[in-house]
């Protein structure tokens, strides 16, 4: 099956003929419209929300790989006291550039992919609202992305952690370009971020299939929803910021100049009145990817599903109220840590209402222990973990010991590496076989598993003694007279985190190797893991136009309900399976809608995407090629303005028979 | 982030240009006319019936422009946090020059007056009087902006340049920000005259207009929240 163009006279017939492509005739402006669909220009000028998913996910993971190595190479630096493994300059750089990494070009990203690839599937849409914006925000990521990594050849990275504390970064302290990088690539980054999640509120709150109400909505798509609300409203604070320090960077403005009276606290409250919210845009789509898998590996629906979906919504609304509990040691005086305080606590509460409902959820059912269930399982747990220290912070005496030291650092890794990155990494074995049409193993599964719990806990696990001790964050070495006694000798905890932080690349590695393994294996089963929601009512991977036929949703995990109906039986009611998903499809198949308009690629996402980096290395470089960029930008912004989303009908050959060209598009 | 504005129009565009039919698409209120079936639910342009009945881009410009209060937000804080601190430089008391913010003020807020005639004028597919009256808009925006730039050239005179003080960096970081969002505002305005006059079917971008209007109104109001608070009230 493939949505082709061609001439109307052709009759239009679903599941028949060979596919027939005609390509465009006339020019638009200067270029005739991009429509191929094989090749490399079948993925650079897409608007495809399922590509534009694969191409966010792959790209992230990459940049994965660069952050776990510079993790790993401060790991090396502190194994051993007085180690001279690294200067003291490319440590700050580099537990900068990770941090910013692993957040900014990794896990938001990537869950962006995820959302993209998966909501208008999961809602019984055919793409997203507005599809050019949408392929705009990858270019918008990978450029951004791009540019931050370039300082590493230019001069040196950031080094002023991911928060760019003021006035440390300023140029007195941090003289190279790399905070100037910085900020400018996290500019570009943003811009994606704020395109993307405009594109999918709208998506889902406009598109959703006739019958889909939002409490029948599955439970990804709800975390996603919230995730993009918090990313509209956190985002244009750390823009602010950003410019702050871009202006006082390069141009002299004296926001953060201590000697003309400038005061530091405002950069730690924009930065942080973003960077809270940023936890939970973080952490909420995996919540929502366990929320997927535990219901479909336990046999059972999710355990109080509105409760789900509303503490969801409730941690993004109290996610706004908490942001000083980063600052408790700022001096913010007892009115403020007091409330701060407060409010932590309390956002406590719908955090661990879901993972109630996720244990629940568990509870009397099948458990079926696949690598994705085994990973959302990891989650709950890890996440706990870290969650309970996290209400440690809470308490602001405790705080004020904690402050800087590695207990923080054990604190988020448990809560991102144990609970964001866990969920993720769920999600890939659980919708592997929808994406790429094939199975991951599940023995490497295992073995990717079980390294990454053990590497995850060796290595953060001990940075809550190293931080109890008074390990500070940040700290380059250490001298070995001063690495105490006994059970709490930093020397000895030191190595093992270092030892876990090896494993843990392991387990990653043999992710790597399981993509690489089962790349030519057999074409996975329709309906691989007995699925709840609407994405597994296609093939897999999934029509250009994602369903023959748009489904009409009756009830919440609509694609189980097809499956499975209540017959009566001597001993009550049971859920006896109907319909097998083949059946389905077939059904879909044969009611296929016959004219099908999918939206047309284009050139200028990716060419007004390519002007921003020009106009940020003017920026830090020359001026004029800020100008430069700038034009190509607008002239960018013109030509997609003048350009019809899709095809114009004078943009295709008349077809051979002769008569009118037309740009219907046929399922065939 | 501007570009989002102007990008987000093209999709309220096609309407005349996919279909071919003289149905003009003003708003939500004749998408029910609009021939839906013969494109399928796959059409991804603002005409679709919707799941809440608002148009897609009129839905994401509203979001667009809360995510736009944030930004403000920020900016005033900071000037309200730096307004105060400049000592040994020329401060608000030596330099604001009320009876000309209040006609450039004037003239900006006209412009939304303009805006909404223009708006009506679309919805009754009139282009000639929609175009007449997003010029005089852009015309009063204009007028606007270049009261503005004659005020900082006045104020960095009187020796207050950007790296002057607390006060001044803040001050005009966000006056400058405002600045440009009717600056690309004047551009999206002429763009769209420009748009119309080439446009075959009358009244097809009535949508565009809105939205657009909807972003002008948006950046008159932040315009009378900084005047209150940077010139009105002392500091």
């Amino acid at each position: 099956m493939a949505i082709i163009e061609r001439p109307s006279t052709v009759p239009a017939i679903a599941g028949g003929d060979a596919p027939q492509f005609v390509s465009p005739a006339s020019s638009y402006g200067v270029f005739r419209r991009p429509v191929n669909s094989t090749g490399w220009r079948s993925w650079v000028f897409t608007v495809d929300h399922k590509r534009l998913g694969i191409m966010y996910g792959a790209t992230a993971l990459f940049f994965f790989l660069i952050g776990g190595v510079e993790a790993l190479l401060i790991r090396t630096q502190l194994a051993a006291p007085d180690n001279t493994v690294l200067s003291a300059s490319l440590y700050n750089q580099l537990f900068t550039m990770h941090a910013t990494t692993m957040i900014f070009l990794f896990v938001m990203p990537v869950t962006t992919g995820f959302a993209n690839y998966l909501v208008p599937l999961q809602i019984g849409a055919r793409d997203v609202a507005f599809p050019r914006l949408n392929a705009f925000g990858y270019w918008c990521f990978l450029f951004g992305g791009i540019f931050l990594n370039t300082s590493w050849f230019l001069g040196g990275a950031a080094d002023g952690g991911w928060f760019m504390y003021q006035p440390n970064a300023n140029a007195l302290f941090s003289p190279t370009h790399g905070v100037d990088f910085w900020s400018l690539g996290l500019q570009i980054t943003g811009i994606a971020s704020i395109t993307g999640a405009l594109n999918l509120i709208v998506t889902i709150l406009n598109m959703r299939a006739p019958g889909m109400t939002l409490m029948k909505m599955p439970i990804f798509t709800w975390m996603a929803l919230v995730t993009q609300f918090l990313l509209v409203f956190a985002i244009p604070v750390i823009t602010v910021a950003l410019f702050l320090l871009m202006f006082q960077r390069v141009f002299g403005a004296q926001f953060f100049n201590v000697d003309a009276g400038a005061d530091p606290l405002l950069w730690q409250h924009l930065f942080w009145i973003f960077g809270h919210p940023e936890v939970y845009i973080l952490i909420l789509p995996s919540f929502g990817i366990v929320s997927e898998v535990l219901p479909v590996f336990s046999r059972k629906p999710l355990f109080g599903y509105k409760f789900v979906v509303f503490s969801g919504a409730a941690i993004g609304f109290v996610g706004w109220g908490v942001w000083a509990h980063h600052m408790f040691a700022s001096g913010l005086g007892p009115v403020s840590v007091a409330v701060f305080s407060v409010s932590t606590m309390l956002i406590a509460i719908p955090t661990g209402v879901k993972i109630v409902n996720w244990v629940l959820t568990m509870w009397g059912g099948k458990l079926h222990f696949t690598t994705a269930m085994l990973f959302a399982i990891g989650l709950i747990a890890q996440f706990t973990i870290g969650g309970l220290s996290g209400v440690t912070h809470s308490v602001s005496p405790s705080d004020t010991q904690q402050t800087d030291t590695y207990y923080i650092v054990a604190h988020f890794h448990y809560v991102l590496f144990g609970g964001a990155v866990f969920g993720l990494f769920a999600g890939f074995y659980y919708w592997w076989p929808k994406v790429f049409g094939k199975m991951l193993s599940e023995t490497l599964g295992k073995w990717n598993f079980w390294l990454m719990v053990i590497g995850m806990n060796l290595t953060f696990g001990p940075m809550h003694i190293l931080g109890l001790q008074g390990q500070p964050r940040r700290m380059v070495v250490y001298p070995e007279n001063l690495t105490g006694e006994g059970f709490f000798n930093l020397h000895f905890w030191n190595t093992a985190a270092t030892v876990g932080s090896y494993l843990l690349a392991l387990g990653v590695l043999v992710f790597v190797y399981n993509v690489w393994h089962t790349r030519k294996g057999a074409p996975a089963p329709l309906d691989p893991w007995d699925a709840r929601s609407l994405e597994w009512l296609t093939t897999s991977p999934p029509k250009v136009h994602n369903f023959d036929v748009i489904p009409h949703v009756h009830a919440l995990d609509e694609f189980f309900h097809l499956k499975y109906e209540e017959v009566d039986t001597d001993t009550g009611p049971r859920l006896v399976k109907v319909r097998t998903a083949e059946e389905l499809l077939t059904e879909q198949e044969t009611n296929a809608d016959k004219h099908i308009h999918m939206p047309s690629p284009s050139y200028w996402p990716i060419v007004l995407a390519a002007g921003l980096p020009i106009m940020a290395y003017g920026i830090i470089y020359n001026h004029l090629l800020t100008v430069i960029g700038g034009a190509i930008v607008l002239m960018g912004a013109f030509a997609w303005a003048l350009e019809p989303s899709v095809a114009d009908d004078s943009d295709y050959d008349p077809p051979a028979a002769g008569g009118e060209p037309s740009q219907e598009l046929v399922s065939v | 982030m501007s570009e989002a504005i102007i990008t987000d129009t093209p999709d309220a565009d096609r309407s005349g240009a996919d279909s071919g039919a003289v149905v003009p698409v003003a708003d939500e209120d004749v998408v029910v006319d609009h021939p839906v079936d013969e494109h399928g639910a796959g059409d991804h342009a603002a005409h679709m019936v919707t799941s809440t009945g608002l148009s897609n881009n009129k839905l994401a410009m509203w979001l667009f422009l809360g995510s736009e209060c944030l930004l403000f937000g920020g900016l005033i804080s900071t000037y309200m946090l730096y307004r105060g601190r400049h000592t040994g430089s020329p401060g608000p008391a030596q330099l604001w020059d009320i009876p000309l913010t209040s006609v450039s003020s004037f003239v900006l807020l006209m412009s939304s007056l303009t805006m909404v005639l223009a708006v009506s004028a679309a919805q009754q597919r009139d282009d000639r009087l929609t175009t007449l009256w997003l010029s005089v808009t852009a015309l009063l925006g204009a007028t606007f902006v270049g009261a503005q730039v004659y005020e900082f050239t006045s104020f960095y005179h009187e020796g207050l340049g950007f790296t002057t003080s607390l006060f001044s960096s803040s001050f005009y970081t966000l006056t400058g920000f405002h600045g440009i969002h009717v600056t690309i505002g004047i551009i999206m305005l002429m763009a769209l005259v420009g748009i119309i006059s080439r446009s075959k079917v009358p009244g097809d971008k009535a949508e565009v207009v809105e939205l657009i209007g909807l972003y002008w109104h948006f950046v008159d109001i932040v315009w009378i929240v900084i005047f209150t608070l940077v010139y009105l009230i002392p500091a």
